[in-house]
């Protein structure tokens, strides 16, 4: 594998020439992959603008038909209007065909290049949705939030400016050289070999502008990291008085993107006047061999003078082709990134062929499993456990045991290294997403809450639940009575990150969520810690009619959960070295036995 | 034609779009020679082009129509130079132009950055941090392409065009009459254009901070929609939302369609106007032939400035609607701020005082009464306060008044009889440190992030110094799994390094609190996520620091409030008790409500009790 498949070596500006091909290809076909389904569009507005193009670069033929053919029919002897009066009309017609066409052709273009960026919106989401926590959690999330915002942004302006520009540009300059070559095949010689320098400009161009663009996706996803990272802890930001500090790091990072902005604009500030030379140098060529012509009578005036605004014209769409080209650059950096991100397989795949478990039972196996986050540092060597369908199983241990590594294996949030996790002896590898997810939910230590209402946020765990159920599972959990208080009820806004209510409600409500979902198997990861002791009772109290017939897992420092478990383990650094029924382990002299007497004595 | 405004949905204040861009000014200021600069480069370049026609003209009457062949060279090589003047012209203009918009949208990122920093916990409550985001990114992005081009352009094009016009009449003033009659639809129409375009424009850039903020929100709730599955879920709400988007996006587009069609349109008919009137002038011999080609190669120059008006007029409602939306975090004003002249206490001996503290949160409806309803509370130097009270009875909000995350709505909080708010927010929160709830670490090594309170550490000359306060903070925290890091304290934690468990992050922070070396501790349930064990040492070691300094925990679990002198009991917005454990435990009803895990009459610790207690609460 390269070393820059995915998103490896994101961050770095050296890439070999290979790598460079590699990353730029993969950027090519995640674009031309988006166009693919519009192709049907793309050719009907191509049509579009060809007819409307080809109005607008009758113009000067038709005025040079006016002034050759018309004027001297019109001082001719026997005086005419029909030349002039063709002309007139033929050029109305022309414009006003033109006129509508292309603003229909604004329209058609927009609503492609909408349905594409809904494509690529739809497509990353997903995606990073489908990518494992191991992703996540190395990537960070200002970054994945950088691809889909800025960098998209890039996309979003080449297809808003540019696909319009690029149609209109290409067309209207092969229209205006076929009228050149058509009226006079000498200069249009002279427009061919300006195309030369032509060539060699672009080409340093695009080099140089792919450099610099590159750089400003990656600034621009560090300022979106750090800018993340600060109003996600403004208050730890405050607190620590931190301000001063992230003024000076935030604002190099600002000072490095407008540098790498001020370069790749730079280097389109020598391209476009560039351009501009080469076609300026070639109507001045085209006028002299042109007016030599016309002087030796090989050449009308009107037919110099439509020659003369025809290779003008045929530079004209050239600033905007300019201005494609370089939005096509910076669009094919930001596509660079993104395509990494999608070509990211997620490390823990949906199975090829799933099975189905309609009625999972509950019962939890982990086989022979060993798992580390990180190779070096094994968090569970060897593990070994079985539980039961229907067993409520208290898992206790110090503080970085890997409690709650084990129930995020259980989740399957990762896989195991070696072994496997089975539910009713089935693989979790292999069961059906739908089945698993149906089966197994997992109330994690960080309560996060939704933007929206309180009803949605605990109808997540079953959307579609009718309000009755959701006031039910609120009610089960004692959550009931406080979102009543709130000012709009279960319609109250929790707005961000449940700033609004307090960190023991937000556990409440993560656990109604839990209660909603009603799973074969609930996994508790200290989901009552930050309760006050009466609603961490009621929670206990509809724990145990929920948990009666269904697989649990409680992870918990405060002992009371044993109250309601069959069974108790000990962790400690990633084995369980202790296992029985409460009533075993308290009575025996074992380490639990120490625990849990000592909690006792500080209970009041 | 830029000056009025509809009015808008939301009610704000209504500026007109030229007032609304020269707000910018302040941050336009430096590179306004530049602009201009390059202004005149673009308008001299407007100019040449313009004069190339007129060799033409003079080519084909005088030359040309004679015969006379030596004429040809030197008119070639006027065009020739005039191009060549205008491709450096434009190169100028863009050496002018660019660099200065990099440094105006830098700097006004770093405005907004520094605003939102000191803007109150409050208005982060309100605002979603995607719509923060997108303004910081793509708002500020396309004020600084308005300033690198469009603001240029549409000045240079709409003089060009004006110049244009003046020519036109040279050549002929019976055509150019017609041509300016032809023109003044465009003017109604971009009148009209600007009403409906501002409005979709707004709609645009705030469900684009919509959509940012449900990518964020996916990416930090990851966990919790994997836990449920709901990946699918969350898609379908967000394709719906990013379906919202693209409707507006092609409303915006019908309206530039609608504005380009008349751009286009018009110069065109004005064309075939003024070919026929310009052939029959020609036949009655009103004006040259030469004059007519004139004529008609300067209306090509000025026919793609007239056109290009369309998009720079649409970027200019999108820069103003940036513009606009910039201010409207900028504009914000901070209620909490530091004083003038601060008072300060240079050694605070740690007594802290709630004074008939009042405080209701911004948005709570006039009908509930204050959350924090007339507190009185007095810490003396070195005692450790326990805050106990129910889920959502306001420890946390008191806690956060102590530093001014937020400000008190009544009454006052006193360091040493001094008011919080005679002091600066920066020497207040150097005499008080917090551990939060939720264990806020940044992506920095632990070092950093245990240090973060003692920035004058970071000088290389006191590393012995920041050693040993990080050596002993991490002693107290009992967070010795450090030494096991990949690269001990300097491994990096948060977002962009190493995961920690749950606790580890707890007592990291609660490290942070402790090397902040505060006059007065402040530590929000700093041990709810630690086993028995560890939290019986990480006790052990609090005391020691807390027998020096003055504390305020809030408490959930009777374990926790043993480390306290005293308890106080929050409860309906007051505090209604304060004393001892044993005699709080004795005497409040409430208190033994909210702490107590057993029944009234101890029994031995057997196992039925627990059903037992399910029965008190039922009750
Ligand atoms: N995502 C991760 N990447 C790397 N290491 C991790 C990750 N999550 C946890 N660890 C490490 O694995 C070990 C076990 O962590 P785990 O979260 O399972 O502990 P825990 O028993 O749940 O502890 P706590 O009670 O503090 O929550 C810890 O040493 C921790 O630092
Ligand atoms: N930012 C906020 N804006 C509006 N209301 C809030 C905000 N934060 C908390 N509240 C409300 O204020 C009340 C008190 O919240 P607070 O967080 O202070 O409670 P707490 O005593 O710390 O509870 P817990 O023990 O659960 O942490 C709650 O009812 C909550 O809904
Ligand atoms: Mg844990
Ligand atoms: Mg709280």
């Amino acid at each position: 594998m390269s070393a820059v498949a995915g998103v490896g070596g994101e961050e770095r500006s050296d890439y070999t020439r290979e790598e460079s091909r590699e990353i730029r290809q993969r950027s090519l076909r995640l674009l031309g992959s988006l166009l693919r389904p519009e192709r049907g569009r793309l050719i009907g507005s191509a049509l579009m603008i060809v007819v409307s193009t080809g109005a607008q670069v009758a113009g000067p033929a038709l005025i040079a038909y006016g002034i050759d053919a018309g004027l001297p029919a019109l001082v001719a002897k026997h005086s005419s209007f029909v030349p002039v009066g063709v002309a007139f009309a033929a050029y109305l017609v022309c414009a006003i065909a033109g006129a509508v066409l292309a603003a229909r052709f604004t329209v058609l273009a927009a609503r492609i290049s909408q349905a594409i960026l809904l494509d690529l919106r739809t497509r990353v989401y997903r995606h990073a949705q489908l990518l494992s926590l191991e992703f996540h959690e190395t990537y960070t999330s200002g970054r994945i939030i950088a691809r889909q915002t800025s960098d998209l942004e890039a996309i979003r302006e080449l297809l808003d400016s540019g696909i319009t520009g690029l149609v209109r540009g290409v067309l209207y300059m092969v229209f205006t050289a076929i009228a050149l070559v058509w009226l006079d095949p000498w200069s249009g010689v002279v427009l061919a070999a300006s195309l030369v320098p032509l060539a060699f400009l672009t080409r340093w161009f695009q080099r140089r502008s792919q450099l610099a663009f590159r750089a400003t996706r990656v600034y621009s996803a560090r300022l979106i990291v750090h800018f993340v990272e600060t109003m996600t802890g403004i208050r730890a930001v405050q607190a620590f008085r931190k301000e001063k500090r992230n003024e000076r790091e935030y604002g190099q990072i600002v000072e490095d993107y407008r540098d790498a902005n001020a370069r790749a604009i730079k280097l389109y500030g020598l391209f476009d006047p560039g351009l501009i030379m080469i076609g300026n140098i070639t109507v001045a060529v085209v006028l002299l061999i042109g007016g030599f012509r016309v002087i030796g009578g090989g050449l009308a005036i009107g037919a110099l003078l439509a020659v003369v605004l025809y290779t003008r014209r045929f530079f004209d769409p050239m600033e905007e082709m300019a201005t494609f080209y370089n939005s096509y650059q910076s669009a094919a950096a930001a596509a660079e990134k993104i395509s990494g991100v999608l070509e990211e397989e997620p490390s823990v795949p949906d199975p090829g062929h799933p099975v189905d478990l309609w009625k999972a039972s509950g019962g939890v196996d982990f086989d022979d499993v060993r798992f580390a986050y990180r190779d070096d540092r094994v968090v569970l060597p060897d593990f070994e456990l079985h539980i039961p369908p229907g067993q409520t199983v208290a898992l206790v241990g110090s503080t970085g045991a890997g409690k709650s590594t084990l129930a995020k294996l259980i989740a399957r949030f990762y896989d195991p290294t070696v072994g496997a996790v089975r539910l009713d002896g089935v693989d979790l590898r292999d069961l059906h997403p739908k089945d698993l997810r149906r089966a197994i939910v997992m109330v994690t230590q960080e309560a996060y809450l939704f933007s929206g209402s309180v009803a949605e946020n605990i109808a997540l765990g079953k959307p579609g639940a009718s309000r009755d159920e959701i006031v039910a599972a609120a009610r089960a959990v004692g959550a009931d009575e406080f979102i009543r208080l709130l000012p709009d009820g279960y319609d109250t806004d929790v707005n961000k990150r449940g700033g609004r209510v307090s960190a023991g409600q937000r556990q409440l409500l993560s656990f109604a969520r839990a209660f909603l979902a009603d799973p074969a198997v609930l996994i508790l990861d200290e989901a009552t810690a930050s309760l006050d002791i009466p609603s961490e009772r009621l929670v206990q109290q509809g724990l145990t009619t929920l948990l009666a017939d269904r697989t649990a897992i409680i992870i918990a420092h405060r002992l009371s959960t044993v109250a309601i478990a069959d069974r108790v383990l000990v962790m400690e650094h990633g084995r369980i070295v202790e296992d029985g029924t409460p009533e075993e382990l308290i009575g025996g002299t074992g380490r639990f036995a120490a625990l849990h007497a000592a909690w006792r004595d500080s209970l009041v | 034609m830029l000056t009025t405004r509809p009015s808008r949905p939301d009610g704000s204040r209504d500026l007109g779009t030229v007032r609304t861009i020269l707000r910018l000014m302040p941050f336009v200021r430096p590179a306004l020679r530049s602009i201009i600069l390059g202004m005149i480069a673009a308008l001299l370049a407007g100019l040449v082009s313009l004069a190339i026609p007129l060799v033409l003209q003079n080519l084909v009457d005088g030359p040309l129509s004679t015969g006379d062949g030596r004429q040809v060279l030197p008119a070639a090589l006027a065009v020739l130079a005039l191009g060549g003047l205008e491709a450096l012209l434009i190169g100028a203009r863009r050496r002018f132009v660019l660099t200065p918009g990099t440094h105006v949208e830098a700097a006004l990122r770093n405005t907004l950055y520094r605003k939102l920093q000191d803007l109150p916990v409050a208005f982060h409550d309100r605002w979603q941090s995607g719509q923060l985001l997108s303004r910081s990114m793509s708002d500020l992005g396309l004020i600084r392409r308005w300033f690198s081009f469009g603001i240029v352009l549409l000045i240079v094009n709409v003089i060009t065009i004006v110049i244009g016009f003046g020519v036109l009449f040279i050549w002929s003033w019976q055509l150019a009459i017609v041509f300016a009659v032809c023109s003044i639809p465009i003017f109604v129409y971009s009148y009209i254009f600007e009403n409906k375009y501002s409005v979709v424009a707004r709609r645009s850039q705030d469900q684009q901070g919509d959509l940012a903020t449900a990518v964020e929100e996916s990416v930090h709730g990851i966990r919790v929609l994997k836990a449920f599955g709901r990946g699918r879920y969350s898609l379908e709400k967000y394709v719906r939302q990013a379906e919202q988007l693209r409707g507006t996006e092609l409303d915006k587009a019908r309206a530039v369609a609608g504005l380009w069609l008349w751009l286009l349109l018009i110069p065109d008919v004005a064309f075939a106007l003024c070919l026929g009137g310009g052939v029959w002038l020609a036949s009655q011999h009103l004006m040259t032939v030469g004059d007519l080609f004139a004529f008609f190669a300067t209306a090509t120059v000025i026919r793609f400035p007239i056109e290009s008006i369309g998009f720079l007029l649409s970027m200019t409602f999108d820069t103003r609607t940036a513009i606009d939306r910039l201010f409207e975090v900028l504009d914000e004003s901070n209620p909490i701020t530091d004083p003038d002249p601060a008072r300060t206490v240079s050694h605070p001996t740690g007594r802290l005082l709630f004074d008939d503290v009042h405080f209701r949160y911004q948005d709570s409806p006039e009908s509930v009464p204050d959350l924090i309803d007339g507190v009185r509370l007095e810490l003396e130097p070195g005692e450790t306060m326990a805050l106990v009270g129910l889920t959502g009875s306001g420890k946390t909000t008191l806690t956060a008044l102590t530093t001014r995350l937020y400000d008190v709505t009544g009454g006052a909080v006193r360091i040493d009889g001094v008011d919080i708010r005679d002091l600066t927010r920066e020497e207040l929160r150097r005499h008080i440190a917090m551990a939060f709830e939720d264990a806020t670490l940044f992506s920095a090594s632990v070092r950093d992030n245990v240090l973060l309170g003692r920035p004058e550490l970071a000088d290389p000359e006191r590393k012995a110094d920041a050693d040993r306060v990080l050596a002993e903070a991490l002693e107290i925290a009992q967070a010795e799994f450090v030494a096991n890091l990949p690269e001990g304290s300097d491994t990096k934690v948060g977002e962009e390094g190493l995961s920690l468990s749950g606790g580890q992050r707890q007592r990291l922070a609660l490290a942070r609190a402790i090397a902040a070396d505060p006059a007065i501790l402040v530590l929000d349930d700093p041990l709810s996520a630690l086993d028995v064990d560890t939290e019986a040492r990480v006790e052990a070691g609090l005391r020691r620091v807390l027998g020096r300094t003055t504390a305020l925990v809030v408490a959930h679990r009777p374990s926790t409030v043993q480390l306290a002198d005293r308890v106080a009991l929050l409860q309906a917005g007051r505090v209604t008790a304060v004393g001892t454990h044993s005699h709080l435990l004795a005497t409040n009803e409430h208190y033994r409500f909210v702490i107590s895990s057993l029944d009234d009459d101890r029994e031995s610790p057997d196992l039925d009790r627990y059903s037992d207690d399910d029965e008190e609460v039922s009750a």
